[in-house]
């Protein structure tokens, strides 16, 4: 009972914030309502008793990457293009393109229920991934070690990316 | 923990929200934002999954996926920022200059 008031909760606070950051004119207020969906979600990871990814969404997305956005969308002069039109033309295609993926998702997940073997299968017990952080790291240093060793070139390369095209081009002498 | 269709269907209301932004928007900071969301309603899945098998890889996953997320935007932006520079402009319509 309470699970489900939780779920319903941070699920409709979710769907709710993230359709208004698609609409809004202002691109801080887009970002601001995105920051509302993330936490949410984050709410939906503590429900699955997800407690690592619950506190790496909250540091990494709504501390990180978000005021990473925050920043560009304060350098780049926006106040032009708030008085312009904010959507492109291609609204029914997106309409179209947003119907036929639900179609196809809806009548996979119901056609799913009729194989062999398939269907939904019941919860594992609560306390299999318990305690989260140790059994997350048993994995990501075991199994997934080498994952992980590529993502850290991965940040690198991305880090210098950014600052090479990022920074003032200078004509050399 | 509900059925796990609830957190299906939830996912790919946020999938759906996030491809309507992507195609429809100008502003191309939205756009990146709206790909965030998209990653960020592939994670709820891959968690979801991994409580109904009781599989820690899923959230193994789902860390690298946040990890991808990071250096997409820091790329994406930096991008933004070096075109501002160049044609002051952040709507995506007008970055035509590869169009014949």
């Amino acid at each position: 009972m309470l699970d489900s008031i939780i779920f319903y909760f941070f699920a409709s606070v979710a769907i709710l914030s993230a359709a208004l950051m698609v609409t809004r004119r202002n691109a801080i207020h887009s970002a601001i309502f995105l920051i509302t969906t993330l936490l949410a979600t984050a709410g939906i990871f503590l429900q699955l008793r997800a407690e690592f990814i619950f506190i790496a969404q909250i540091i990494l997305y709504v501390g990180g990457i978000m005021v990473l956005f925050v920043f560009v969308i304060m350098l780049v002069r926006l106040d032009v293009a708030l008085h312009q039109i904010q959507f492109a033309k291609q609204k029914w295609v997106s309409l179209i393109v947003a119907l036929v993926l639900f179609m196809q998702v809806t009548v996979m997940l119901w056609a799913s229920r009729r194989l062999p073997g398939a269907g939904l299968p019941e919860a594992a017990p609560v306390d299999k991934l318990q305690p989260n952080s140790e059994a997350l790291a048993h994995s990501l240093f075991g199994a997934y070690l080498l994952p992980f060793e590529i993502a850290s070139v991965l940040l690198l390369v991305a880090m210098v990316g950014a600052v090479v095209m990022a920074k003032k081009r200078t004509e050399p002498k | 923990m509900m059925p796990i269709g609830h957190y299906l269907f939830l996912s790919l209301a946020l999938f759906l929200i996030g491809t309507i932004g992507v195609i429809t928007r100008r502003n191309v900071i939205i756009v990146l934002m709206s790909i965030e969301l998209i990653l960020n309603a592939v994670n709820i899945n891959l968690v979801a999954f991994s409580r109904i098998f009781g599989d820690v890889a899923g959230q193994v996953f789902a860390l690298f996926i946040i990890a991808d997320a990071a250096a997409e935007a820091a790329v994406g932006l930096g991008i933004i920022i070096a075109f501002f520079r160049n044609r002051e402009t952040i709507l995506a319509d007008e970055m035509d200059l590869l169009k014949w």
